[in-house]
């Protein structure tokens, strides 16, 4: 390929890599949960965030609403200045409502905190490949959207400093988890939207 | 603004009466995508220091949001078109499945004098989706009518814990003009 190619560009840009294991590499970044309220999109993230807290009530995982947890996260933000509010959500989930991307940047809450865990396919569904094996890169969407503190973990040695950055944000973080296409954890998790409403708000607001 | 409303100098009062109402039962998160039919709400929540005014790209992201605003113990309350309740219809899904408390107040169009025809379609099928999804609607074609609405529907979101729209009618808001 000729060096000023388009392409030879793309690549000195870093091509994406999908490479570590969501099993390991999610609750690395995200170190002692407890520490959140969690709100995690449906599919995956949700099995991931489920195995994570064991069902504890500081997780609200979503079967569906597809599009709905990141908006959910600014929500709860806003609610509890105090506390720090952490989204785990996926490529497919996100991309079906990006947009909620520019709402979240412009309020900036600082203490929400946005993980992406990025396989590039839709898992539930056969694992099709999404935009983000196509070439869409949803760290440089969030940055577009507005959102100032953005990282992207691909690597071992990138989850350290994701980890802080999830942590000690002054502002809205967004970090992208690229992961390769293994399975989320096989944990039973709690299905029923009522018993997580209810469970949620019992542990936060002592209902 | 239709030529009557402004006449009686009515539509600014009911408005903001509407506003004081909201803020009596303590909602302190409103969201809205930009609507005339709404100015008013939406410029008093951007000037209140005690509400979070958050401008939303698509209407459905204030459904999410109202979820999520319930779970951290605050209120919620969407503004929207009757031609944004089409973009909120699998996110209701999280309200009636979730049974959160959901208040949105929907300003009509396509309905009495409206002039733009692509509005037709969604205004008529606003209430007939609302109620598909469980969420009940109440409708209000005069000031009067708009307040008791807005009051009646606080009691059932907040303290029955139900999901409830009030449809500002056009006859309410005047149709807009072209």
């Amino acid at each position: 390929m000729a060096k000023d190619s388009p392409k030879s560009n793309l690549q000195a840009a870093g091509e994406p890599v999908f490479e570590l294991d969501r099993r390991e590499a999610l609750p690395a970044l995200v170190g002692r949960h407890e520490d959140f309220l969690i709100v995690s999109g449906l599919a995956g993230t949700s099995r991931d965030v489920a195995a994570l807290t064991k069902n504890a009530s500081n997780a609200y995982p979503m079967g569906g609403a597809m599009g709905g947890a990141c908006m959910m996260g600014l929500g709860l933000a806003l609610a509890q200045r105090d506390r720090r509010v952490l989204v785990v959500t996926g490529d497919g989930e996100l991309l079906m409502n990006i947009g909620a991307l520019a709402t979240i940047a412009v309020m900036d809450p600082p203490n929400l905190s946005i993980v992406c865990v990025d396989n590039g396919h839709y898992g539930e569904t056969g694992y099709q490949k999404s935009h983000t094996s196509l070439g869409t890169d949803l760290e440089k969407m969030a940055q577009g959207a507005g959102i100032k503190l953005t990282r992207t973990v691909q690597h071992q040695a990138d989850i350290a400093a994701g980890a802080r950055l999830l942590r000690e944000g002054n502002g809205t973080v967004f970090v992208l988890l690229r992961v390769n296409t293994g399975e989320p954890p096989d944990y039973h998790r709690i299905w029923d939207p009522v018993e997580n409403r209810n469970h949620f708000r019992a542990g936060l607001l002592k209902e | 603004m239709n030529d009557q409303a402004q006449a009686a100098g009515t539509l600014t009062k009911w408005q903001d009466e509407v506003y004081d109402l909201l803020r009596r039962h303590n909602v302190t998160q409103v969201a809205f995508v930009p609507d005339a039919g709404h100015k008013i709400l939406i410029n008093r929540s951007i000037a209140d220091p005690d509400v979070h005014s958050i401008a939303l790209t698509t209407e459905e992201e204030g459904v999410a949001l109202i979820a999520g605003a319930d779970l951290g113990g605050a209120r919620a309350v969407l503004l929207m078109q009757s031609s944004g309740v089409g973009n909120c219809i699998n996110m209701l899904s999280l309200i009636n499945g979730g049974r959160f408390p959901f208040l949105t107040l929907v300003s009509m169009r396509g309905d009495f004098g409206e002039g733009n025809p692509w509005q037709f379609a969604m205004g008529e099928a606003t209430q007939p989706v609302l109620e598909a999804m469980s969420v009940k609607c109440l409708r209000a074609d005069t000031p009067a009518e708009a307040l008791a609405a807005v009051s009646a529907a606080l009691t059932m979101v907040f303290q029955a814990g139900r999901y409830v729209t009030v449809l500002f009618r056009t006859k309410l808001l005047g149709a807009k003009r072209f």
